[in-house]
């Protein structure tokens, strides 16, 4: 770290923020008894229920793990087909 | 009056649960109640020389399962306290001689002459522990601000959970106000805020607990110790009296952060 970070304020984390974020990814793994293979198999079979019905951009779609407290969710964030081009 | 059953339990090895056991046992006999430990660390028995009891050990828990004697005759009383009892861990068997249903068996007997029974579970997740767990009324979830130890006690809480052990209580062991203040140690409401459960005790790291357990004198019968003090806070809080937290100077000093400018972090 050079002098200029430090007259800049800039510094490293300390060891105890490096901990709490560590922590905090390593517990929403534990926490959800789900398998990176299932979390595959639920995106192909959400894609493919609701593709049924709506046009969606299934490059597009997360299904990814959040936490808050003690519960842990599962987020689906899904992107309608054509809705990008518009944006544009 | 029933007795309430509190299992103290870590996942992680070391942290300090049989410590724990011992001093909470100890406290909560210097309040005027009756009270049996049991050592549910069948095969690594410990708690007998935390306590300074070893030599009285006749009869164990497991003689007292397979009907070798009365619950009465393998309970150990102890030499300071007369309203604190042992009932030791059997050291040349295994966890598999004792079943859930036989410790909550075991503790049914003991509900109606006693104020607390507190057990103290073995480190892991497996039928050691299950044991432990089986007959708790409350339980006590001991870690260090560590992250080997912090993960553990996830695991438990939701392990215990899962059980529908509902009432659950963290205490943190082995705080060092020093490394705290200079950040390089989970604070108390990291920890809290990781595991989300309820907070009944913080103990400083103290000298006095090797001290104590050299010599079998457990640390809460010492007024010298703050560690001892924090395990009497909690056994205090345990009872229903409102303590409130030991102060642990956690905050850094303007001394604290112009050291940590100076170290570049």
């Amino acid at each position: 770290m050079s002098i200029w970070d430090k007259l800049l304020g800039r510094r490293e984390p300390t060891s105890r923020e490096v901990a709490r974020e560590r922590l905090q990814l390593v517990l929403v793994h534990d926490r959800a008894k789900i398998s990176p293979q299932l979390l595959q198999t639920l995106k192909d079979e959400i894609i493919a229920v609701i593709s049924r019905h709506v046009d969606i951009d299934r490059e597009g779609v997360e299904v990814t793990f959040t936490r808050s407290r003690r519960q842990s969710r599962l987020v689906a964030n899904i992107p309608l087909q054509g809705s990008r081009q518009r944006r544009k | 009056m029933a007795a309430r059953i509190l299992t103290i339990t870590s996942g992680k090895g070391g942290v300090g649960k049989t410590t724990a056991t011992a001093n909470l046992g100890a406290a909560l006999a210097l309040q005027g109640q009756r009270v049996v430990t049991i050592d549910a660390d069948i095969g690594l028995r410990n708690l007998d020389v935390v306590m300074g009891l070893e030599n009285r050990i006749v009869y164990d828990l497991v003689d007292v399962v397979e009907g070798r004697c009365r619950l009465r005759q393998a309970m150990i009383r102890d030499k300071r306290l007369s309203e604190l009892y042992l009932l030791p861990a059997a050291q040349t068997r295994d966890k598999t001689a004792v079943s859930p249903e036989d410790m909550v068996r075991l503790t049914d007997q003991l509900r109606p002459e006693f104020d607390f029974v507190i057990i103290d579970s073995p480190a892991g997740i497996e039928r050691g522990f299950k044991n432990a767990i089986a007959p708790a009324d409350e339980i006590l979830i001991i870690t260090t601000p560590e992250v080997s130890a912090v993960r553990d006690a996830d695991r438990i809480i939701g392990l215990v959970e899962a059980e529908e052990k509902d009432t659950t209580y963290l205490i943190i062991n082995r705080l060092r106000p020093d490394m705290i203040r200079r950040e390089d140690m989970l604070a108390t409401s990291d920890v809290v805020e990781l595991l989300a459960i309820d907070l009944i005790g913080i103990v400083p790291e103290d000298e006095h607990i090797i001290i104590s357990t050299n010599r079998g004198r457990p640390v809460a019968l010492d007024n010298n110790s703050p560690a001892g003090q924090a395990f009497r806070n909690i056994a205090r809080r345990v009872i229903g009296e409102d303590v409130p937290f030991m102060v642990i100077r956690e905050n850094p000093s303007l001394m604290d952060r112009l050291a940590r400018l100076v170290r570049g972090r």
